[in-house]
């Protein structure tokens, strides 16, 4: 691949030194307190606690009581860009990444126009050279203009840089134009990225069809709309032999045929949402619109499900889908607003306070399932270890704070976890050896 | 009360409370004089967002007998048609100082949500395929009038469930007063997980005869076209119309207007004794003077418009 997979704007690399910190990398079957050296953005000392002495012009961080994790990243993100930059633009959407604790985005290519030819990712990517706070891949279109009709040039694509392809915010409708596509892989490699959704099912829904939506009296979506899909495309991937990823799964039916898939030797991955696994379409009854997303929200035995898919690892990764709208798009009535919610500054203390407070996913699981969307996509998974590039998320497991009661770094506020008590703030967020985020108040010594 | 947003937010009796004042007001209508000065000097602004005569009529009539200053404000033609947002349309009208404002949209949530942004009493006149909570308070209070009660009635809900505001508004209202309430249609508009409302589903109309109540439902000519939600009228007819074979001299017969004679009630059963469907509206104007006198008669304090929420 001629082009490099990852774009971030200018930084400084960091000289830091992270003293008596929780280090948590379970890859590096790191657990415990240590000193942290980082010098010219890479890590060079891990040492014990107190151990590494303070230099001249390397900043200290008193990191006792925090945890220091290998910083996360999101396979699946709408930076909005070009085109709608009235919801979210590079800046604004990275830096809401490194706000989150992420390292790195992968942003999907449903803008206006839609990433489709080389010319426009090439832009696209010298844009996210000035602008990108952390490091952003992309994917491509599948077919041109996510009509579903034609490839896009994919093989070009490629070479531009284009970590996979996607027609996310769609599905491919055809499994015609699809196994071309998955043939065709061959050629150019890269991952292809479903939106898994047959539209005859889905049509006219806003939500999960269920009992709220019935008493709401608003059109349902069913679960079958997304497994009939996802099963019709593990069959395809199979048969192709074809390097597949399914987006934001939402329901059991879809869990389990991804399970089989793997059983069967099928190179598919997929993902979940913080909001799937900790929502369900019972948050809808008041027809909040931040509770409005594509997939729907599900219901509890279908969460149960996901949690458990997450947990066995039949679903390798979270991903946010971080999804902004202008506030005047979702201050609408439900069933005329778009479907998104935002999710990069919240995922990591929603899904910590949710599912690992409550004991229902251990900390160190956490942590691998939000870092593991890198190795997907063939990029470095950030690990903490000597002589690695500081990817690091500094976070407070105690600090306890309302989503969104200091403002949001995205340009949206259509967070569907607003106005929610979280713990587990992220102080500071190392990205390719720059630091990216530092929270507002938290306060550095120097040495 | 501050709004009537959802049949939800009224208790048993909250809504005997109304159907008792609707009572009182229909001594008023039967007088040569039809009007009383309860809300002399309130406004009520009508808004409707989708085509209503009656519903709109219904509403205006109540408000004129009580004396208050009624404004219709029609969407077509208006600011609407040139993009104004709901919010800022609602912001816009809101400067006149409406005491009540009568929503009516193709939006479920929609009156509840107008509910956040100004300080007028919002009456929720059809969200979407939502509520009519006043359509429910009518219907309720034509059965008491022809039934007496009707705790222990049998309540069948007959039709396109799916998308029926009046039929989600009257499940929750009738079993509030005491009925046990059926519905039954073809099951392509019978929407899944109905039951969780309380109700019984039935696809067939075998066990219609146990009913004290038969209420059509509105088959939208409409819904035929593209989307094939039934094979055809005369299949559906054939299959759920209320007619002279199915309806017994027993039953009360109950329709939200408009009818299709023909398609979901026969012409015999329409001009049948057993039909209140005239009823229901007269029941319609007298039910809306209780729900605007509720609100709006009192000591004339000014909701504050409620904080903005976090969002």
């Amino acid at each position: 691949m001629a082009a490099p997979a990852l774009i971030q704007g200018p930084t400084t690399p960091a000289e830091l030194l992270l003293r008596d910190v929780h280090v948590l990398d379970p890859r590096a079957d790191l657990d415990a307190r240590h000193d942290v050296l980082v010098r010219d953005g890479a890590i060079v000392e891990l040492g014990e606690p107190g151990a590494i002495e303070g230099l001249d012009g390397i900043e200290l961080v008193e990191g006792k009581g925090r945890h220091l994790l290998p910083a996360f990243v999101d396979p699946h993100v709408h930076l909005r860009t070009p085109g709608q930059e009235h919801k979210e633009d590079l800046e604004t959407g990275t830096r809401a990444a490194a706000a989150g604790g992420f390292g790195a985005v992968i942003a999907m290519p449903n803008t206006d126009p839609v990433i489709d030819s080389a010319p426009l990712l090439g832009s696209l990517r010298d844009a996210a050279a000035r602008e990108a706070r952390v490091p952003v891949g992309f994917l491509a279109a599948i077919t041109r203009g996510l009509e579903g009709k034609e490839l896009t040039e994919m093989a070009e694509l490629r070479e531009q840089g284009a970590l996979g392809f996607t027609d996310d915010g769609r599905p491919v409708s055809s499994a015609g134009m699809l196994r071309k596509a998955l043939r065709y892989q061959r050629l150019c490699g890269g991952v292809i990225s479903l939106h898994e959704e047959d539209p005859t099912l889905s049509h006219g829904g806003s939500m999960r069809e269920g009992a709220v939506s019935a008493a709401l009296g608003i059109g349902g979506i069913p679960t079958v709309s997304e497994s009939t899909m996802v099963a019709r495309d593990t069959e395809l991937a199979m048969y192709e032999q074809a390097r597949v990823h399914f987006q934001h799964l939402s329901c059991a039916a879809s869990v389990q045929t991804v399970a089989h898939a793997r059983g069967s030797g099928g190179r598919v991955s997929a993902e979940v949402t913080p909001h799937h696994l900790l929502l369900t379409d019972e948050s809808v009854r008041g027809l909040d619109t931040r509770m409005k997303m594509n997939p729907p929200l599900a219901g509890e035995t279908d969460r149960q499900a996901l949690i458990a898919g997450l947990r066995d690892g039949t679903i390798d990764c979270v991903a946010t889908d971080h999804a902004p709208h202008a506030r005047e798009e979702k201050e609408v009535p439900f069933e005329q607003a778009p479907m998104g919610t935002t999710g990069l500054e919240t995922a990591f203390a929603a899904l910590y306070t949710g599912l690992v407070m409550t004991g229902e996913l251990a900390l160190g699981l956490l942590v691998r399932r939000m870092t593991a969307g890198a190795a997907l996509f063939e990029l470095p998974t950030p690990t903490i270890a000597t002589g690695e590039t500081a990817n690091l998320t500094l976070v407070d497991l105690d600090a306890e704070f309302l989503a969104g009661e200091r403002g949001w770094e995205s340009r949206s506020e259509n967070c569907c976890f607003a106005g929610r008590r979280l713990h587990g703030r992220v102080l500071l967020t190392l990205a390719a050896g720059a630091i990216v985020y530092r929270e507002r108040v938290f306060s550095v010594v120097a040495a | 009360m501050n709004h009537l947003l959802s049949i939800e937010d009224l208790d048993r009796q909250a809504i005997e409370r109304i159907v008792a004042q609707a009572a009182r007001f229909a001594e008023v209508s039967d007088r040569e004089i039809k009007k009383v000065p309860a809300l002399r000097g309130r406004m009520v602004l009508n808004l409707f967002y989708e085509a209503s005569t009656r519903t709109r009529s219904s509403f205006e009539l109540a408000a004129k007998r009580l004396s208050a200053d009624v404004v219709n404000f029609a969407v077509s033609g208006s600011s609407v048609e040139k993009g104004e947002s709901l919010k800022d349309t609602i912001l816009t009208l809101s400067a006149h100082k409406p005491d009540a404002i009568v929503l009516r949209t193709p939006w479920a949530g929609a009156a509840e949500l107008v509910s956040r942004w100004c300080s007028a009493a919002i009456v929720n006149a059809g969200d979407g395929k939502h509520e009519h909570p006043t359509q429910a308070l009518l219907d309720v209070y034509t059965l008491r009038e022809r039934l007496g009660g009707i705790d222990g009635c049998s309540i069948w809900i007959v039709g396109d469930v799916a998308h029926s505001r009046v039929a989600r508004s009257n499940i929750i209202a009738f079993q509030r007063m005491g009925a046990r309430v059926t519905v039954a249609g073809p099951p392509t508009l019978i929407p899944r997980e109905i039951d969780a409302l309380g109700c019984e589903v039935r696809y067939t109309l075998d066990e219609l005869p146990t009913a004290d109540v038969v209420y059509a439902l509105r088959m939208q000519r409409e819904r035929m076209n593209e989307t094939s939600w039934v094979p055809s009228l005369r299949e559906y007819a054939s299959w759920y119309q209320i007619n002279g074979r199915r309806l017994s001299p027993r039953q009360v017969l109950m329709h939200p207007g408009p009818v299709n004679r023909g398609v979901e009630l026969s012409g015999e059963v329409v001009d049948s004794p057993q039909a209140v469907i005239a009823q229901q509206v007269q029941a319609g104007v007298v039910v809306r003077m209780a729900v605007l006198y509720e609100l709006l008669s009192g000591a004339h304090v000014p909701r504050p418009v409620p904080e903005p929420q976090l969002a």
